[in-house]
């Protein structure tokens, strides 16, 4: 088969943009990354995801595909080796619905939150506290989640990039959502999950990711007035 | 070992006829087993503790749910007559197509025609927008397509995710519309999609894993009613 042109649009402070720069590492492929400044959407961007105007979109051969949990499917499709969702047809549907569960449930609703005041947040962190609380009951009673050390698959993926971006938006916003007392099983997976080195390496500093968050509340609230 | 499948689901809704179609599309025999909504089975509750909705479907003992999670789980565990197609950069395309529906056309439908007085101008307008893209997608397919043979004649060679996933604008949409007395669809505004429709609805399997109209329809007037009652 031959070379395929491969483009990544994203930015420094994207999850879902992690997610597929994980997915791509994992395939080894090679691409060539396109920064892109969400306060003045490039042509370039509205060109390639006229339908949401967002990021990330992969571009393979000058084709576009928007939506990270669609990029990483494709990559897996496309790339046969190290597979990246399970082989089995009964455990990828479950890796698949609990991916939609983590980003309806946890990563909107924390969205909320964070470009939210008052009554109307509070009710955005309490759904992600019962969100959490499901994952923690539901998601850890069958060994759905691969364990550190062992690598990293789609769902993994998921969670891992919600999980490490939150403390970063929680700071930045002024609210908490994950007790790591309250949910010791999710707490104990991210611990390790952060140790990867495939996670560890290029993650955006801390305080420059709450500086972010801080700055894009802020911008959100005041035009929301 | 005998297979067996069971799928929980319910008359009127769209998600789970969604189910039905992919699995009559591959000719997977199935024991259906109706919802009762007022007192969720015991079943469901076991079975989707997460959600305690339908559809879920039981395979050999082991449960799946979430509509289009089991769409794509239905294309991976039965042979023939593929609702996705083979080219990974086709299959990405539908994937995305059918998420638009699920995340932004139809909760915007359904608050353009059920949400309060205050949202639904907007609703409306965010509607409208979703439906032009949609539309814009088919460009002059007859259908979304993709899918490998819906057997039979006519446009069911190539009933596709995205067609089965559309079913709630293909036919709750027109029968809501007349319920609650708007119009948000129709043909002058949407002569392509239009046209999908009538090719969707011209499909057997489509057309007989669809619940009544005129119960559909009674149901979504005394739904309205028991609405105005309440205020």
């Amino acid at each position: 088969m031959g070379e395929v042109e491969v483009k990544l649009l994203g930015s420094w402070m994207s999850p879902f943009v992690r997610r597929v720069q994980w997915a791509l590492k994992l395939k080894g492929v090679t691409y060539e990354y396109l920064e892109e400044d969400l306060k003045k959407k490039s042509p370039r961007l509205l060109n390639y995801n006229p339908i949401h105007k967002k990021i990330p979109v992969l571009v393979i051969d000058g084709k576009p595909i928007a939506e990270s949990p669609v990029i990483i499917e494709f990559i897996d499709d496309m790339w046969k080796h190290n597979p990246i969702l399970p082989i089995d047809p009964y455990e990828r549907s479950v890796a698949r619905f609990w991916a939609k569960f983590i980003d309806e449930k946890l990563s909107n609703v924390v969205r909320m939150a964070l470009f939210s005041e008052g009554e109307e947040q509070e009710k955005a962190v309490k759904e992600s506290i019962e969100s959490f609380e499901i994952v923690e009951r539901e998601l850890f009673k069958e060994k759905t989640l691969i364990g550190a050390g062992e690598g990293i698959g789609y769902l993994e993926i998921i969670l891992g990039s919600f999980c490490t971006w939150l403390p970063a938006i929680e700071e930045g916003a002024g609210f908490k959502v994950f007790d790591s007392n309250k949910f010791p099983l999710v707490n104990k997976w991210m611990t390790d999950f952060l140790e990867l080195s495939i996670v560890k390496e290029d993650l955006p500093p801390r305080d420059r990711l709450v500086s972010y968050f801080q700055q894009i509340r802020h911008f959100v609230l005041a035009t929301k007035k | 070992m005998a297979e067996e499948v069971k799928l929980f689901g319910l008359w009127g809704s769209p998600f789970s006829r969604r189910v039905e179609i992919a699995l009559k599309i591959k000719g997977v025999k199935y024991e259906y087993i109706e919802d009762d909504l007022q007192n969720k089975s015991a079943l469901l509750l076991k079975y989707n503790p997460v959600h305690k909705k339908v559809p879920v479907l039981l395979h050999n003992g082991k449960p799946i749910a979430e509509s289009l999670v089991l769409l794509e789980y239905i294309d991976e565990t039965w042979e023939g007559n593929p609702n996705l197609p083979p080219d990974p950069y086709e299959r990405a395309q539908a994937r995305f197509w059918a998420k638009f529906i699920d995340e932004k056309c139809l909760p915007a439908l359904w608050k353009a025609l059920f949400g309060e007085e205050s949202e639904q101008e907007k609703a409306m307008e965010e509607a409208l927008q979703n439906l032009k893209m949609l539309e814009k997608e088919l460009k002059d397919k007859r259908l979304f397509g993709g899918g490998g043979g819906g057997g039979g004649g006519g446009g069911e060679e190539s009933i596709g995710l995205v067609d089965i996933a559309a079913n709630f604008i293909a036919y709750w949409v027109g029968i809501i519309q007349e319920a609650v007395g708007a119009e948000i669809l129709n043909r002058e505004r949407f002569p392509v999609l239009y046209k999908w429709i009538d090719e969707l609805l011209s499909c057997s399997v489509i057309r007989e894993n669809l619940p009544p109209r005129d119960k559909m329809l009674a149901y979504f007037i005394s739904r309205v009613q028991a609405a105005k009652a309440s205020k």
